[in-house]
C-alpha cells in the first residue's frame, strides 16, 4: 500500500467496519454481501477487466453473456430471487449486465396482470422461454404517458387487439434489452373500443420469433444507436403495423374488455401509480447512491496520492486533499453521499409501510408518498450527478482518461436524471401536493406528517450568535425549515395574486413554475437536513460513529446554506453576520473531516474491481496502475492508419506536399 | 431528399423581431469576414475527400485512422488554395474536423509556433523545413504523469554531457513519464520535451529540447524510448493521446531549444534575458479557450433551442393542443439565461484576442506593462468561462430529455470534446488562484495608497470611501434594475467586497502567525469567490459595452434583453453577495427575480433567431436534434437504422448465448 493512503488510516477517529456495517444495515448483512461480491468477482466470466476498452457490439454480447451465465451460477450458489444475497448481485456486477427489463416485464405482469395471466406469463419468464421488456416511452412523449400514440383497437369479431403506430413520433424508443434480444414486450397504447378512447393500457406483444428470433410480422425493431453510456443494453425502437394480438394479452388486473366490447374498470388504478412511485425510489441505491460513493471513493484516495506543488517552502509537494478548495470540492459530496443514503434508508421504510396500507385498501398515504418519491428522486439524482462531475474534475487530467473510472460513472448516471420521469416535471409535482397541502394547512385542515410543518409558520429570527451556534441541528434545521416555509407561501401568494388579477390558473401556474421548482427543492432539502440529524441523534455514541457523522450532517447542512446564501438572507431570518458564521463553521468543518476522509469513503467498502478504477484502488498504487492498463489499449496495436496515411505523409509521397 | 423546414421553426423564423445575418457578421466582426468564413466552409463542405461515415457508429481507432486521412488532405489542400491567415486556417481546420481535435493540432498548433519562437536560426534551418513538409511530426511534451499546471514540479530530466556534447534525457520514476501529449502516442516522430536542465552538476530548471522519438523510415519507436497511447477517453477519440519514457536517450547539444538560455559546450549555462515573453503564449492559448466556451455553448444552445421549439409535450392550456416545450417557464428558465451566456462570452473573447493582439505589438516595441494584468485576467476568464460552459452544455443536453442522452443529439459529443478545457491549459482552480494574487496585489498596493489602473481600477474607490455599512447601504437605492450601465455598477461593488473580504480574511489568517503559503491555502475559498466576481464583473462590463456600440436598432434591443438578462440572471444566482453586502436589498432582489422571469417572455419570440444567427452548418453542428430544417423524429429513426448494432436483422449473440440457453432450460 502506497504510504501516502497507508498513513490516513492509521488515524481514523472512528472503527471504518462498524461503519460498514452501519451502512449496510447490521454485520450479518455485511457479510452475506461480501460473499456474494466475492462469488462474482472471482468469477472470470463476469470480469470488467477489458470495459474499456470493448466496442458497443463487444459490450453488448458481453452483458448477454453474463446474464445468461448468472443463471447458472445462482443454481450453483443456490441463490434464489427471494433469498437475502440477490439484492447484492446487481451491486456486485456494477449493472453490467443484460436482461434487466426482464424483471420490469416480470414486475409489470405480476402487478398489473390476473391471476390467470400471471399464471400463464411467468414461469415461461422465470424460465426464460421468453425475454421480455417494457415499451412504455415513444419518439415523442416521455414523462407525459398521456400523449402517447400508439393504438389498440379492440376487434370484436377476432377477439383480438391490433396495435398500430400511427405516426412516426408515436414509434416506441428507449425501452432497454428491445433493440436486439427481446422476445416480447409489455406495450403500452392507448386502447379503442367501438372508436371510444379509453386511455392508456398495457398489452403483452410478442416481437420476435421464439426459433430463430427473427421479427414477428408486422414487427420492425432495432437498436437506437449510440448513447452516452449504456453500451451494454441494447435500447431499442419498435414500430408495429396492424399486430393482432389475442384479448387475453391485455393485462387486466384493474381493466378490462369483454367480448362484447364492454369496458369494465375494477378497483383503483392507483396501485399502477405506486408500483411507478416506487420504481422511483428503489432505483436510487444501486443507480444513483452507488455511483456517487464510488466516485468519492476514487476522488478522495487519489487525493491523498496524488502530490501537487507546495503548501510551505522547503517541504515536500503536498497532498491535493491538503489544499482547502480541493477539500471544498469533495468533501461536500461524501457529506452528500451519507445523507442520502441515511433519506434513501427512511424512503425505503416509508414505502414498504405504504406498501402494506395499499393492500388493505388503504390509499391515503398515496399521495403524500407519490410527493415524496417524485422530489427526492429528482434532488437525489440531480445532486449525485453533479457531485460525480466534480469528482471527475477535481482528479484533472487523470480524471478524463476513462481507466480512472469517473467518466463511466458520470455517464451512466446522468440518465438518471431522466429515466423514471424528468426531474423538472418530478419537481412541480412535488409543488402542486405542497401548494395543495399549505392551502389545506392555511385553512386549518390536517395534512400528511412531512408537511405539517407548513402550517406553524413563524416569524422569528436565527438565534444563532456565534460560529459553534450553527454546529446545533435545531439552528440550522430550523433555518431551512424556514426557508421551505416562506418559499412555499411566497409561491403561493403570488399564485393567488395571478388569479385574482384575472390570469387564468394554468397561465399563472406556468409563470409560477420557476418558484415551484425552487420551493418544492426547498422542501426536500430540509426534509433530507432533518432526517440526517435526527438520525445522527440515534445512533451509537461508541466507536466514534456518532461523532464523526455528527461532522457530516453539519457538513451537509452548512454546504446547502453557503451554496444559496440568498434564501437564507432574503428576509433577515439570517443576517449578514450570521452568514459570516456560517462560512467560517463550514470552512472550520472541511479541516475536521479532511482527517478522516479516507476511512470515510473505506467504509463504502468498495472492491477494487467493482471500482474498476486506475485513480481510486485501495492500495493507491495509482501511477504504476495507470502505465499497466494504458499499455492494454487496444490502440497500442500497430494502426492501419500508420500504412494507409501516416507513411505516405511522412515519406513525402502524397501529392504536392 | 430535402424535407420542408418544420412548420414550428418556420413559425419562429417569421416572427423574430430582427435579421440574424446582421447579428451574424457582429459575431464575425463584419460582413466581409462572414462571407470569407461561408466561402472556406464551402470549400470544405462541397470537397467529396471530407465526407465520411457519421463519427458515432466509428470505433476509436476508425475514428482515428479517419482523423488522421483528413488531417493528412487538410494540410495539402490548405496549401493548395493558399489559405494562410491564422483565423482562416482555423475555420478551414474546424469545418473539416466538424469542430473536434485532430491528430496534428499540436504538430501545427505548438511544435510549429515553437521552432518559430524559441528555435535559434541554425536550428529552424534544421527542423523548419522538414517540419513543415511533415516529414518531422512534432508534439509538445509538458505534462507528466505526477505533474501538470504545477511546472516546476516536473521530473524529466536532461542532463549534459560535455564529453560528448550531447544531453542525456531520462524519465527517473513512474511519475516522470510524459502522459497526455496529443499526437504522441502513434502520430509524431518528433517531440519537443520539457525537462529540468542539469549541468555542471546544478539544476537549472525547465527546458525545451527536440527529441526524435521514432525511427523516420519505419516509424519505429528509437532505442531508449518507450512510447504509446494512454488508452480511451471520456472523448478526443480521434486523437492518441500518448506516454513517453526516456531511458538515457542521448540527443546533440544543439537539440536544446537556444534562442534564450543556453548551454555552451563547456556545459556552462547562458540565462534568457526576460521570461515575461512566456506569458504572451499563455495569454493567446487561453484567450482562444474563452472562445471556444462561447463556441461549444452556442452549439449546444442552437441544438436545445431548435428542439424545444419542435418538441410537443403535455398540456398548458386544458383541451389545447400540446404546446412547444419552448413555451414552458423553466424551459425558458433553463435556456436563455445560457443563450445570453454564449452571447456575452463570444463579446468576451472577441475583447480578449483585439487586447493580445494591440498589447502584443506594444511587446515587440518592449512595452510589456498592460502584461501582467491581462495575463492575471485571461487566468481567471479561462476559468470563469470554461466551467459556466461546461455546465451549461450539460443543461442544455438535459433539457433535451432523454434523447439528448442519444449521441445523435451531438451534446455527448460537444460536451465530452469541450470539457478537458477545465483541466487544460491551467487547471481552473489554479487559474483562479492566479488571479486572485494579482487582485491581492493590486488590493495591497491599494491600501499602501498607490492607485492601480486597468479592470481593478474599482479597488482605487475602495481606499478613498472604506466601505462601512451605512455607507454601502446608501448606495443601494442608485441600482436601477432595469439599466445595464447601473448593473455594471452593482457587479462592481459586488466584487470590492468580495475581494476586500478575502483580503481582510488572509490577514486575519496571517494575524494567527501562520505562514504566508498556510494563511493563503486557509483562505482559497473566499480567494476563488472574489476571483469569480472580479470575472463576473468583467464579463457585465464588455457585454454592456458591446451592446452600446452595435449600430442596428433592432439587433441592439435584442442584444439588449440579452445582456440585462445575463446581468439579472446572474444576481438571481447570487442573491446572497448582493443581499450580504448590502448592495441590494431584499426588495430589490425580489423584483430582479420577476424581471428574470419577464425578460425569458421578451425574449422567447426572437430565441431560435438568436441561435440561427450563431450561424452554425448542419454538418458543423452535427445533431439530429438540432438540424435547421427541424425534421426531428424522422431523421433519428434513419440514424438509428445505421447503428452498428443493427448491422445485421438477428445479432450473433442471439445464436451463441440465447438459444442455447433456451435449449437447456
Amino acid at each position: 500500500v502506497n504510504p501516502d493512503l497507508a498513513s490516513e488510516r492509521q488515524t481514523a477517529s472512528f472503527s471504518v467496519e462498524k461503519l460498514t456495517a452501519l451502512l449496510d444495515g447490521g454485520a450479518e448483512q455485511t457479510r452475506i454481501r461480501r460473499g456474494v461480491v466475492e462469488a462474482i468477482e472471482s468469477d472470470p466470466i463476469f470480469s470488467r477487466e477489458n470495459q474499456y476498452f470493448q466496442t458497443q457490439n463487444e459490450r453488448y454480447e458481453a452483458a448477454v453473456r453474463k446474464a445468461v451465465y448468472l443463471q447458472k451460477k445462482m443454481h450453483d450458489m443456490g441463490w434464489t430471487e427471494n433469498g437475502p444475497e440477490y439484492k447484492y448481485i446487481y451491486r456486485a456486477l456494477s449493472g453490467d449486465v443484460a436482461f434487466l427489463l426482464h424483471r420490469v416485464f416480470m414486475r409489470s405482469i405480476s402487478v398489473l396482470g390476473s391471476d390467470k395471466q400471471i399464471a400463464k406469463w411467468i414461469p415461461l419468464a422465470t424460465q426464460h422461454k421468453l425475454i421480455g421488456s417494457y415499451a412504455q416511452t415513444e419518439l415523442g412523449h416521455g414523462t407525459y404517458l398521456q400523449g402517447l400514440e400508439t393504438t389498440a383497437v379492440f376487434d370484436t369479431a377476432t377477439q383480438e387487439f391490433i396495435l398500430n403506430t400511427p405516426k412516426i413520433s408515436a414509434m416506441k424508443w428507449w425501452p432497454g434489452d428491445m433493440g436486439r434480444s427481446a422476445t416480447h414486450t409489455v406495450v403500452f397504447a392507448q386502447l379503442y373500443v367501438h372508436g371510444k378512447c379509453y386511455g392508456i393500457h398495457p398489452f403483452i406483444v410478442q416481437i420476435r420469433s421464439l426459433q430463430d428470433h427473427s421479427l414477428c410480422p408486422g414487427i420492425t425493431a432495432g437498436d437506437i444507436g449510440p448513447k452516452m453510456n449504456f453500451e451494454h443494453i441494447d435500447n431499442g425502437y419498435l414500430l408495429l403495423k396492424n399486430v393482432r394480438i389475442p384479448g387475453e394479452n391485455m393485462l387486466s388486473k384493474f381493466c378490462e374488455v369483454r367480448p362484447d366490447g364492454t369496458y369494465v374498470r375494477q378497483g383503483s388504478q392507483k396501485i399502477n401509480y405506486f408500483t411507478m412511485t416506487t420504481v422511483r425510489i428503489s432505483v436510487l441505491s444501486d443507480e444513483v447512491l452507488t455511483p456517487l460513493m464510488k466516485a468519492c471513493t476514487i476522488a478522495i484516495r487519489y487525493s491523498v496520492v496524488r502530490r501537487q506543488s507546495k503548501l510551505k517552502p522547503g517541504e515536500q509537494e503536498a497532498k491535493i486533499l491538503d489544499y482547502q478548495t480541493q477539500q471544498e470540492k469533495l468533501l461536500p459530496q461524501l457529506a452528500t453521499a451519507y445523507a442520502f443514503h441515511f433519506i434513501n434508508k427512511y424512503l425505503e421504510q416509508l414505502f414498504s409501510k405504504g406498501y402494506r396500507e395499499i393492500q388493505r385498501k388503504n390509499f391515503d398515504m398515496l399521495p403524500e408518498l407519490h410527493a415524496l418519491s417524485s422530489g427526492f428522486k429528482a434532488m437525489i439524482t440531480q445532486h449525485c450527478t453533479a457531485g460525480v462531475e466534480i469528482c471527475l474534475r477535481a482528479c484533472g487530467g487523470h480524471g478524463y482518461s476513462l481507466l480512472s473510472g469517473l467518466p463511466s460513472l458520470y455517464t451512466k448516471i446522468l440518465a438518471s436524471c431522466i429515466y423514471e420521469g424528468e426531474n423538472t416535471i418530478l419537481l412541480l409535482q412535488t409543488a402542486r401536493f405542497l401548494i395543495k397541502c399549505f392551502m389545506a394547512a392555511s385553512a386549518g385542515q390536517p395534512v400528511p406528517p412531512s408537511v405539517t410543518y407548513l402550517a406553524a409558520v413563524k416569524h422569528g429570527k436565527c438565534p444563532a450568535k456565534n460560529k459553534l451556534d450553527f454546529l446545533s441541528p435545531d439552528i440550522y434545521t430550523e433555518a431551512y425549515q424556514h426557508v421551505a416555509v416562506r418559499l412555499m407561501s411566497s409561491t403561493a401568494a403570488k399564485l393567488q395574486d395571478l388569479i385574482q388579477s384575472g390570469v387564468k390558473k394554468h397561465d399563472a401556474w406556468n409563470q409560477c413554475t420557476v418558484q415551484l421548482v425552487q420551493a418544492a427543492k426547498a422542501h426536500c432539502h430540509y426534509i433530507a437536513v432533518k432526517n440526517f440529524a435526527e438520525t445522527v441523534e440515534k445512533l451509537e455514541t461508541k466507536a466514534g460513529i456518532q461523532k464523526i457523522m455528527k461532522h457530516l450532517c453539519d457538513l451537509f447542512a452548512l454546504h446547502g446554506i453557503f451554496s444559496n446564501t440568498g434564501v437564507f438572507l432574503h428576509d433577515g431570518y439570517t443576517s449578514a453576520a450570521q452568514m459570516d458564521m456560517v462560512t467560517a463553521s463550514y470552512l472550520d468543518l472541511l479541516a475536521v473531516i479532511r482527517k478522516d476522509a479516507v476511512p470515510l469513503v473505506d467504509a463504502f467498502d468498495f472492491t477494487d474491481k467493482s471500482l474498476n478504477s486506475a485513480l481510486g484502488s485501495y492500495d493507491g498504487q495509482v501511477y504504476q496502475r495507470l502505465y499497466e492498463w494504458a499499455q492494454k489499449s487496444p490502440t497500442n496495436q500497430m494502426s492501419p492508419a500508420y500504412e494507409r496515411y501516416l507513411k505516405p505523409l511522412l515519406h513525402n509521397t502524397l501529392s504536392k506536399l | 431528399a430535402a424535407m420542408a423546414v418544420n412548420a414550428d421553426l418556420r413559425r419562429e423564423r417569421a416572427a423574430a423581431t430582427f435579421q440574424p445575418e446582421l447579428l451574424t457578421h457582429i459575431l464575425d466582426g463584419g460582413p466581409e469576414r462572414t462571407r470569407r468564413r461561408k466561402e472556406i466552409e464551402a470549400l470544405v463542405l462541397n470537397d467529396p475527400d471530407f465526407q465520411h461515415e457519421d463519427l458515432n457508429f466509428l470505433s476509436r481507432s476508425q475514428r482515428y485512422e479517419q482523423a488522421i486521412r483528413k488531417s493528412s488532405l487538410m494540410v495539402v489542400k490548405l496549401r493548395e488554395y493558399g489559405i494562410a491567415d491564422p483565423e482562416e486556417i482555423y475555420w478551414f481546420k474546424s469545418f473539416v474536423h466538424r469542430g473536434r481535435p485532430e491528430p496534428l493540432d499540436l504538430h501545427l498548433g505548438m511544435f510549429l509556433p515553437t521552432l518559430l519562437t524559441q528555435a535559434t536560426p541554425e536550428q529552424q534551418d534544421r527542423f523548419f523545413m522538414p517540419a513543415w513538409n511533415l516529414q518531422i511530426i512534432g508534439t509538445y511534451a509538458q505534462t507528466e504523469m505526477g505533474h501538470g499546471t504545477h511546472l516546476r514540479g516536473l521530473e524529466t530530466t536532461a542532463t549534459y554531457d560535455p564529453s560528448t556534447q550531447e544531453f542525456i534525457l531520462n524519465s527517473p520514476t513512474v511519475t516522470s513519464i510524459k502522459w497526455w501529449p496529443g499526437g504522441l502516442g502513434k502520430t509524431s516522430n518528433h517531440a519537443i520535451v520539457l525537462a529540468q536542465l542539469y549541468t555542471q552538476g546544478q539544476c537549472k530548471g525547465l527546458h525545451a529540447f527536440i527529441v526524435p522519438i521514432r525511427h523516420l523510415g519505419t516509424h519505429e519507436p528509437l532505442p531508449g524510448i518507450t512510447v504509446g497511447d494512454i488508452g480511451p477517453k471520456f472523448g478526443y477519440d480521434e486523437i492518441d493521446n500518448g506516454y513517453l519514457k526516456m531511458d538515457n536517450f542521448r540527443i546533440p547539444r544543439e537539440n536544446m531549444l537556444m534562442k534564450y538560455a543556453q548551454v555552451e559546450p563547456d556545459g556552462t549555462y547562458v540565462k534568457p534575458v526576460s521570461d515575461k515573453l512566456t506569458y504572451g503564449t499563455m495569454v493567446f492559448i487561453r484567450s482562444f479557450i474563452v472562445g471556444d466556451s462561447a463556441r461549444s455553448l452556442s452549439r449546444a444552445c442552437t441544438i436545445a433551442i431548435r428542439y424545444s421549439a419542435v418538441r410537443h409535450q403535455s398540456e398548458l392550456k386544458p383541451g389545447e393542443p400540446e404546446p412547444q416545450i419552448l413555451d414552458y417557464q423553466t424551459q425558458q428558465y433553463k435556456l436563455f439565461p445560457l443563450l445570453a451566456t454564449a452571447y456575452a462570452f463570444h463579446f468576451v473573447g472577441a475583447y480578449i484576442k483585439d487586447t493580445y493582439h494591440r498589447i502584443s505589438g506594444d511587446i515587440s516595441k518592449g512595452d510589456l506593462s498592460e502584461l501582467p494584468e491581462l495575463h492575471a485576467l485571461t487566468a481567471g476568464l479561462k476559468a470563469f468561462t470554461s466551467w459556466t460552459a461546461n455546465a451549461g452544455i450539460e443543461e442544455c443536453r438535459m433539457a433535451c430529455g432523454g434523447h439528448g442522452y442519444s449521441r445523435c443529439s451531438g451534446i455527448p459529443d460537444i460536451y465530452v470534446t469541450f470539457s478537458p478545457s477545465c483541466t487544460y491549459e491551467g487547471e481552473n482552480t489554479v487559474m483562479m488562484l492566479q488571479t486572485a494574487r494579482f487582485l491581492m496585489k493590486s488590493y495591497t498596493q491599494v491600501t499602501s495608497g498607490q492607485q492601480v489602473t486597468g479592470m481593478v481600477s474599482y479597488l482605487n474607490d475602495l481606499s478613498r470611501q472604506r466601505i462601512q455599512p451605512q455607507h454601502v447601504a446608501a448606495r443601494t437605492v442608485t441600482v436601477r434594475i432595469n439599466d445595464p450601465t447601473s448593473l455594471v455598477e452593482a457587479y462592481k461593488s459586488r466584487a470590492a467586497w468580495l475581494v476586500e473580504s478575502a483580503a481582510k480574511n488572509l490577514q486575519a489568517e496571517l494575524n494567527h502567525r501562520r505562514s504566508k503559503e498556510d494563511a493563503w491555502n486557509r483562505t482559497s475559498v473566499d480567494l476563488v469567490r472574489a476571483s469569480e466576481a472580479h470575472c463576473h464583473y468583467v464579463i457585465v462590463k464588455l457585454f454592456t459595452a458591446k451592446v452600446a456600440e452595435v449600430a442596428d436598432t433592432a439587433v441592439r434591443a435584442v442584444l439588449t434583453d440579452l445582456c440585462l438578462l445575463y446581468a439579472l440572471f446572474g444576481i438571481s444566482r447570487n442573491t446572497g453577495d448582493f443581499l450580504q453586502a448590502g448592495i441590494l436589498t431584499s426588495a430589490q432582489i425580489t423584483q430582479v427575480n420577476q424581471h428574470v422571469k419577464e425578460l425569458l417572455a421578451v425574449i422567447r419570440p426572437n430565441a431560435v433567431a438568436l441561435v440561427d444567427a450563431f450561424d452554425f452548418h448542419d454538418v458543423h453542428l452535427g445533431s439530429v436534434l438540432g438540424r435547421y430544417d427541424g425534421n426531428v423524429y424522422e431523421n433519428m429513426f434513419e440514424w438509428a437504422k445505421k447503428s452498428p448494432l443493427n448491422k445485421t436483422q438477428v445479432h450473433e449473440s442471439f445464436h451463441k448465448h440465447l438459444k442455447p440457453m433456451q435449449a437447456k432450460l
